[in-house]
């Protein structure tokens, strides 16, 4: 490989001629500030790059180290908790060493060198081992065990190290193969733009529970599923990003922070620390990898942090975990990808982005998926299942979802949650739009539920969408002629549409009992809502007032079940019983015409 | 240090030069174009190939020509000088003072791109700002260190507004005000004056800084006057350890100024014509608002913009609000019906509100009233959208009620005098007042406890 020569410098693409050996996709070094960047491009002796900091004070006639290997991760203890900037730079180690600001050329390894992990060996010296197998175990933190795996193409007999505290350069197995003898050490690498490999896909069949009711109930999303949330700003995409992170109940949360602002990153930094686990009770930071390239940080980088994010979290994924991955936003991700494109002079597509922007997000989320894992243990239907979660948000101009990265991502993905500016100036949040939103996973996590709480989860669902479609058409009926002008039915229709909005689908993400509601809670609050609305339906049978109805002391204790403790059956109880009271009482007024 | 002298200009387009021949010049770097009368200015290195480079010229490219121009490179970007002097002062696009006294003396130089901050070196912003604007304090709060932008329509009192907000915004319990860097980017002369003369009368220049570029001043300037200002903002919080509040009117000026220069190199447009970049061009310049871990000063950002034709979808502030954290947007409509300001609460949101506010910050009841003014405003607004179509008599008495108290709200809570500084407590006393129009079972968004201490049912 040979060092080669600037000749063109544009904004975050700089050209350079004489890199002869170099291949498309390897990583250079560029000007005498050796920044980091990648050759997206050869046209004869013109090697284009894209260069992932700041480009200013770089010239023609500077030089262009090769570094002979594509843009790779480093994997191994001491991901989780981290920290990292679109291409692993460690963020919380730049920032003690360089100060406030993110200094160019900055060169630190993306993991600790020097910290000695715990290694349990899982594995005896003499076993034959294949790719995947896992050959110990490390404690990574309080939440996680950190599986060290066979790494790709090494297979043989293992020599395993007793257990002890090793660093990640300490070898820790040596394995004969049949082209000689291999290292293993703890610490592995892994080209970013190439999905790790699986033994075998399956169709997801488990609900990714997240303490978000309008989620869970109306929308869900699977383990190994793929969805979408798109909005306008101030819609509350962020939001509902966080929300995911802190309360689904993956085992590994991977959140890429791209394109986005720093002082969310700052929130996720500082509040995820504090936050517990609800299950555990440990810092919820114990099972999060943060990947954060914010707005003002390169943009090449931008374009790369996606896929960073995606390798760590394929990592854990391999071990045996659920991982959900955060994507806030894929729209700034296809932006950085137009900015590029448009300086490589390319024939732009849609809205001025690249042609292959469909076909490069859908290979993002087609690197989701509930798989079985590599590895000797993991062969057949009972062995070591992982998932790997996507939930990307979009950020569509003016909130105009016909835009081209909305549109590839919905032909994508399978569960669309689509926020709604008008509900969110109503303060309606999450402002899951239920008329418009959809999920493909429905019938899996309906069945998984029915298992999981009893029979009626699905017809709740059907039942309560029903009545807020019915509420939309009626709407546009009294906008015309008024409520009164509705029949005693409908008018109840719309009194049980506002409860199920109010009383159900709002849910605050700052108070501390309703940020989280288990699946078991949400079933209740909404059956409690539908008893009552078919309690009152045969009231209005019996011709009761459907404003009587309405005036029943025990609504306001439907508005605060949202606010019952996990477990507490007894109120949801309670209000059946009174439901069922009060609404006869109005009935036997009726009948001796009071 | 000798630098050469290039005379190889090959074209002139819009506000660039192209210059072959060119040795040693780096991406970024400073040039300075020498004119043969005498006349100097700047430009800005956008591209170099081999031995072209393409230069846009801060000043405008009008009266130069193939064989009257000598151009340097200067081996580093564009950079200001500042000095504790600089407070007081006003300066052109072009970073020289044009009050009358005497230049700066810097004490150093800064490259006016600045850097990143690395987001682990991000302090949360949380100190809640008191406006003393009931719809901003109590429903919109500002932090330090957010960026808040002002999306107004042309015609409508933004100027007035931003500097309301300049002349009260203060901490509460923290003695000191704010250093305003206030930097004007094609305004017309009129709104530029208004502003130094505000903080003249009310002495706030002796804690501003005033960067001012004139509808008449080469548009391309504008590319510059935001980032010499946010590097004298940076100076002064983290340097000096002042909380700065900087004031950047109007960024659609800046914006156009951005698409000429991507037309004028036949980039590829996105929406409007405007660059694809536009985006992170715009992110580098808000982004760089915000607190820093172990320093004392702050940034607080407060763009203003024009939205064209009052569409909050145009590009300009949709990336905008992409980015920002919140809006407060302007309404016509409520500016014809003679309330100033003008707030539109229902779009208007603040992102950073949530831990700026609330007990110790506030009051406990802040979050609460909050949501339920809201609430309760929208259920007003779309009741009042009805009574327009039916006619009042099809309106349920509750409706009536909601009705009634979004005229309130408009009329005591949003309406205000423009020298008139509320406390916090006061904006949320009102706040408490209107919602005494409504029942308190209809009241769903706040606890019991608060409604228990502070509601009060109001008899007409």
């Amino acid at each position: 490989m040979k060092e080669g020569t600037v000749i063109k410098v544009s904004g975050p693409l700089v050209v350079a001629r004489g890199l002869t050996g170099t291949n498309i996709y390897d990583m250079v070094r560029v000007g005498v500030q050796k920044l980091l960047g990648e050759v997206i491009e050869i046209r004869s002796d013109e090697y284009s790059i894209q260069v992932y900091e700041e480009t200013e004070g770089i010239g023609p006639g500077q030089p262009v180290y090769p570094m002979g290997e594509p843009l790779s991760v480093e994997l191994g203890p001491g991901l989780i908790s981290s920290i990292f900037d679109g291409i692993q730079r460690p963020l919380d180690v730049i920032s003690l060493r360089l100060g406030s600001y993110i200094a160019r050329g900055a060169e630190y390894t993306s993991l600790d060198r020097t910290k000695r992990w715990h290694f349990i060996p899982a594995r005896k010296s003499g076993d034959n081992i294949r790719p995947g197998d896992i050959l110990g175990t490390v404690k990574e933190t309080a939440l996680i065990e950190h599986r060290i795996m066979v790494p790709q193409g090494v297979e043989g007999k293992v020599t395993v190290v007793a257990e002890d505290a090793y660093t990640l350069d300490d070898v820790v197995a040596e394995v004969e193969t049949s082209t000689g003898k291999v290292s293993v050490k703890m610490l592995q690498k892994w080209p970013v733009r190439k999905p790790r490999q699986v033994t075998k896909k399956l169709p997801p069949d488990q609900p990714l529970i997240t303490g978000q009711r309008v989620i869970d109930t109306f929308f869900p999303v699977a383990k190994g599923g793929t969805s979408c949330v798109p909005g306008p700003f101030g819609s509350g995409k962020t939001v509902v990003q966080h929300q995911l992170a802190k309360w689904s109940d993956a085992d590994i949360i991977v959140f890429v922070g791209c394109g986005e602002r720093g002082n969310e990153m700052a929130d996720v930094l500082l509040s995820f620390p504090e936050l517990k686990d609800p299950k555990s009770h440990e810092p919820l930071m114990g099972r999060t990898v943060l990947v954060a390239n914010t707005s003002n940080m390169p943009v090449a980088a931008r374009e790369a942090s996606i896929f960073t994010g995606i390798t760590i979290a394929e990592y854990y994924r391999d071990m045996g975990y659920n991982v959900a991955l955060m994507a806030d936003s894929t729209s700034r991700w296809a932006e950085a990808m137009r900015e590029i494109s448009c300086r490589l002079e390319e024939m732009p597509g849609e809205e001025g982005f690249p042609t292959y922007l469909g076909s490069r997000l859908a290979s993002f989320y087609e690197r989701s998926g509930s798989v079985v894992c590599m590895g000797s243990d993991a062969q057949g239907e009972e062995g070591r299942r992982g998932s790997l979660s996507i939930i990307g948000a979009v950020s569509p101009p003016g909130g105009d979802l016909s835009e081209p990265v909305t549109q590839a991502t919905l032909r994508t993905v399978k569960v669309f949650w689509s926020l709604d500016d008008r509900l969110a100036s109503q303060r309606h949040f999450p402002a899951v739009n239920w008329l418009t939103s959809y999920s493909l996973y429905q019938q899996v996590v309906g069945r998984f539920v029915a298992n999981k709480i009893g029979a009626g989860w699905d017809e709740n669902r059907t039942k309560a969408l029903r009545v807020l479609q019915r509420e939309s058409e009626l709407e546009e009926l009294v906008r015309l002629v008024g409520m009164e002008a509705l029949s005693p039915e409908d008018m109840l229709v719309m009194e049980t549409a506002k409860m199920i909005r109010e009383d159900f689908l709002h849910q605050n993400a700052y108070h501390e009992l309703d940020t989280y509601t288990s699946l078991e809670k949400q079933f209740h609050m909404l059956d409690v809502i539908l008893k009552f609305y078919s309690k009152a339906q045969d009231a209005v049978d019996k011709g009761v007032d459907p404003l009587r109805l309405m005036g029943v002391p025990v609504k306001d204790k439907i508005s605060n079940m949202r606010l019952a403790s996990e477990g507490d059956m007894e109120t949801f109880r309670r209000i059946e019983g009174d439901i069922a009271r009060q609404v006869d009482e109005l009935v036997e007024d009726r009948a001796v015409g009071i | 240090m000798v630098f050469k002298e290039y005379i190889t200009v090959k074209d002139i387009f819009g506000p660039l030069m192209l210059i072959e021949g060119v040795e040693g010049v780096t991406y970024g770097e400073l040039a300075e174009v020498r004119l043969s009368d005498g006349q100097v200015r700047r430009g800005r290195v956008l591209e170099i190939a081999d031995s072209c480079v393409l230069v846009q010229v801060f000043e405008g490219t009008m009266g130069l020509g193939r064989d009257n121009v000598r151009v340097k490179f200067l081996g580093k970007g564009l950079e200001i000088g500042v000095s504790p002097d600089i407070i007081g002062r006003v300066f052109d696009g072009a970073g020289r003072t044009i009050d009358g006294g005497p230049n700066i003396i810097p004490e150093k130089r800064l490259n006016v791109n600045g850097s990143p901050i690395n987001p682990c070196a991000r302090d949360y912003p949380s100190e809640f700002i008191q406006t003393g604007i009931s719809s901003i304090d109590g429903l919109n709060p500002l932090v330090r260190g957010q960026k808040l932008p002002i999306f107004s329509g042309s015609g409508l009192p933004h100027a007035r507004l931003a500097a309301q907000i300049a002349r009260q915004a203060r901490v509460p319990g923290s003695p000191e005000g704010f250093a305003v860097v206030f930097a004007a980017m094609g305004v017309t002369f009129e709104e530029a004056n208004y502003f130094i003369s505000n903080f003249q009368a009310t002495r706030a220049i002796e804690r501003a800084v005033v960067f001012i570029n004139l509808a008449e001043d080469p548009p391309i300037e504008r590319l510059a006057v935001p980032r010499m200002a946010l590097t004298v903002a940076e100076y002064l919080a983290y340097e000096l350890d002042m909380h700065v509040l900087i004031i950047l009117t109007d960024m659609i000026n800046y914006c156009e100024a951005l698409r000429e220069v991507s037309a004028a190199r036949k980039e590829v447009p996105g929406r409007r014509g405007y660059p694809g970049y536009l985006y992170t061009d715009l992110a580098a310049i808000y982004e760089r608002a915000g607190r820093v871990k172990g320093r004392k000063g702050s940034i607080t950002q407060i763009p203003i913009l024009t939205m064209p034709e009052d569409d909050k979808t145009h590009p300009v502030p949709d990336l905008t609000g992409y980015i920002t954290e919140g809006q407060i947007i302007l309404s016509r409509d409520l500016h014809l019906q003679g309330i100033y300001p003008p707030i539109d609460i229902l779009p208007s949101l603040s992102r950073l509100k949530d831990k700026g506010i609330g007990e110790g910050r506030t009051r406990e009841d802040h979050a609460d009233i909050s949501n339920q003014l809201y609430a309760s405003y929208a259920r007003g607004k779309a009741a009042r959208e009805l009574a327009v179509i039916l006619g009042e008599g099809a309106l349920s008495p509750l409706d009536l009620a909601f009705v009634d108290f979004t005229e309130h709200c408009n009329n005591e809570f949003i309406k205000q005098g423009e020298e008139e500084n509320r406390s916090i407590s006061q904006t949320l006393d009102i706040g408490w007042w209107l919602l005494g129009l409504l029942p308190r079972k209809d009241l769903k968004r706040i606890r019991k406890e608060y409604s228990d201490k502070y509601y009060r049912k109001r008899e007409e």
